[in-house]
């Protein structure tokens, strides 16, 4: 199949918008995840909410995006609210507190799926692909629910894109001036969560913390402006949503979402390698010419040393 | 004189020992406070306490007559500069304009008005033609004063300093003191975490000893005594009154 053969499938089409909405959303929230060095948080939350889902579909029975948002929110709350209990009243540290929490939950998950797997509801309720993602599951009302999550998490972005900011770099003066810090945290944590959510078909449990996480250190490595850090993340993640269905529609048989989240991670080596100022190569190349400036700096007292000799 | 600021049975408790407890003082307006006390005394978690920054376990702050959330506007503060990680996108323009997102409020960008106050707070400490330089390029003492320009930009009557002097060289110690000086000229209150000794006499109208609780407060000429002092270093200043007892007494 050569790519317009591709681009004309409505199928594809609509895959390719859902993929690039959830690209966008992730990569826009990664960013302030990344700078609050809350990384492994986007991580715990996507793991926490396989439990959240299968406890809805069992109560349900139905597979519906909106349904799944609602139970992954509570789980991600709940592991959060657990996180804060254990790192407040033992000695235990955060990351230790992420470890424990991410893998308890997502064994829960597990348990539960095999669950669902064997009992009644059957194979069909597809919810086995949550672990790693399948786009071909994706049907029209998923891309719209996609769109909204999007809009909104980008809409908030937008509008308390200085609070974010505050929040991100300085969370004691934020609290300060008198900014609702505990509101905003939650506010960036249901983002979060959202993103994770409208990712989940696409791109699974597993690798969704890859798509909250590259696109946002990429875009650091191009840029010293925050709004601008966003956006390139956004249109990062975007990018990588539309390569990685591309690639994995014109070759058969490839999963899209493990494509997405390689297609993310090779412009990341591209970022480390070669962006300028903060990239490998630019850092090379200035410490060589350093070093070269140096020695003919020098070889130049040195002559100038003789003439007077 | 009117008292700016009235502390009232202040108990602040990490993990249940208390770090300080019931902490009761009062200052008054348009002086320069130093807040000194051996490592562990509870000064930074004072101060983090009054702004509500930790939470206490008792404790009531009133500022000019009203409570703190009610006067949170005229209250500026300046972090400890290593409590946040200077690797941030953004430059020093920027991070002075955060001093004004409070007056701001939800919704509103900061604009052109916010800009000119922010650059006039650059100017005043010195570091306008670094307006655009990104923040992690700056030295640790250049850090330290585009803090010090945010809480100007927060144009605040009373400030509360973390340790404003801590990692800079001489010449930044005496410019950020020579702003302090023009505050207090201009009847603002600034409170000051501080560790030098030897300067207490030379900076501070007003002394503030602290040891988990209030050993002395009032002038500095009355309450920064040898006496006093060794009250609230308790054993740890005899070094110190060896070789520095000259500075202490004079």
């Amino acid at each position: 199949m050569n790519m317009l053969e591709i681009l004309r499938d409505p199928n594809t089409q609509w895959i390719l918008l859902g993929t690039l909405l959830l690209g966008l959303s992730s990569g826009v929230i990664g960013s302030f995840a990344y700078l609050r060095k809350q990384s492994l948080l986007g991580d715990t939350l996507a793991h926490a909410a396989l439990p959240g889902i299968c406890i809805v579909f069992m109560l349900t029975g139905v597979k519906s995006i909106s349904f799944f948002l609602f139970g992954a929110a509570i789980a991600g709350m709940i592991a959060v609210f657990v996180i804060n209990v254990v790192t407040k009243y033992s000695r235990i540290k955060q990351d230790t507190a992420l470890g424990l929490v991410l893998s308890a939950f997502f064994g829960l998950g597990i348990v539960l799926l095999t669950q669902i797997q064997q009992s009644s509801y059957g194979n069909q309720s597809g919810l086995d692909k949550f672990l790693f993602g399948q786009t071909a599951s994706m049907v029209m009302s998923d891309v719209y629910v996609m769109m909204a999550v999007s809009l909104i998490l980008i809409l908030a972005c937008t509008l308390f894109f200085k609070e974010f900011k505050l929040l991100s770099f300085d969370p004691g003066f934020a609290k300060g001036i008198g900014l609702p810090v505990l509101l905003l945290d939650y506010i960036i944590m249901l983002l979060i969560v959202g993103a994770v959510v409208i990712g989940i078909q696409a791109v699974g449990v597993v690798l969704m913390a890859a798509l909250l996480i590259t696109p946002a250190v990429s875009a650091r490595y191009w840029t010293e402006r925050l709004s601008v850090m966003v956006v390139l993340s956004g249109i990062f993640g975007m990018l990588s949503g539309v390569v990685g269905t591309l690639l994995s529609a014109a070759v058969n048989n490839l999963p899209t979402g493990p494509l997405i989240v390689l297609s993310a991670t090779v412009w990341f080596m591209f970022s480390l390698l070669f962006a300028p100022n903060r990239g490998v190569v630019a850092k090379l190349w200035r410490r060589v010419e350093a070093k070269r400036k140096y020695e003919l700096i020098k070889k130049l007292e040195k002559q100038g040393a003789h003439h007077y000799e | 004189m009117p008292n700016v600021l009235k502390v009232e049975d202040f108990t602040i408790a990490y993990h249940k020992k208390p770090v300080i407890e019931s902490v009761s003082f009062e200052v008054p307006e348009g002086k320069l406070i130093g807040i000194i006390g051996p490592n562990g005394a509870g000064k930074s978690t004072l101060i983090k306490g009054i702004l509500e920054l930790v939470p206490r376990i008792s404790g009531k702050v009133t500022i000019q007559g009203k409570s703190y959330r009610a006067m949170r506007k005229s209250v500026g503060y300046v972090p400890q500069r290593e409590s946040v990680d200077w690797d941030f996108p953004t430059n020093a323009l920027d991070v002075v304009m955060m001093g004004r997102y409070g007056h701001l409020g939800w919704l509103k960008r900061p604009g052109k008005a916010e800009k000119q106050k922010a650059l006039e707070c650059l100017e005043k400490v010195g570091m306008a033609e670094y307006a655009n330089r990104q923040i992690s390029q700056l030295s640790g003492g250049q850090q330290q004063r585009i803090f010090l320009a945010r809480a100007l930009a927060q144009e605040a009557d009373l400030y509360f300093m973390d340790e404003p002097f801590v990692g800079v060289d001489a010449a930044t110690e005496k410019a950020i003191i020579q702003l302090l000086m023009e505050l207090k000229k201009n009847g603002k209150t600034v409170l000051v975490v501080h560790h030098d000794l030897s300067t207490v006499k030379e900076y501070f109208d007003w002394t503030l000893l602290l040891n988990k609780e209030i050993i002395q407060v009032g002038r500095t000429e009355e309450v920064f005594t040898p006496e006093y002092l060794q009250k609230t270093y308790g054993g740890k200043l005899a070094i110190l009154s060896d070789s520095q007892s000259g500075l202490l007494i004079n």
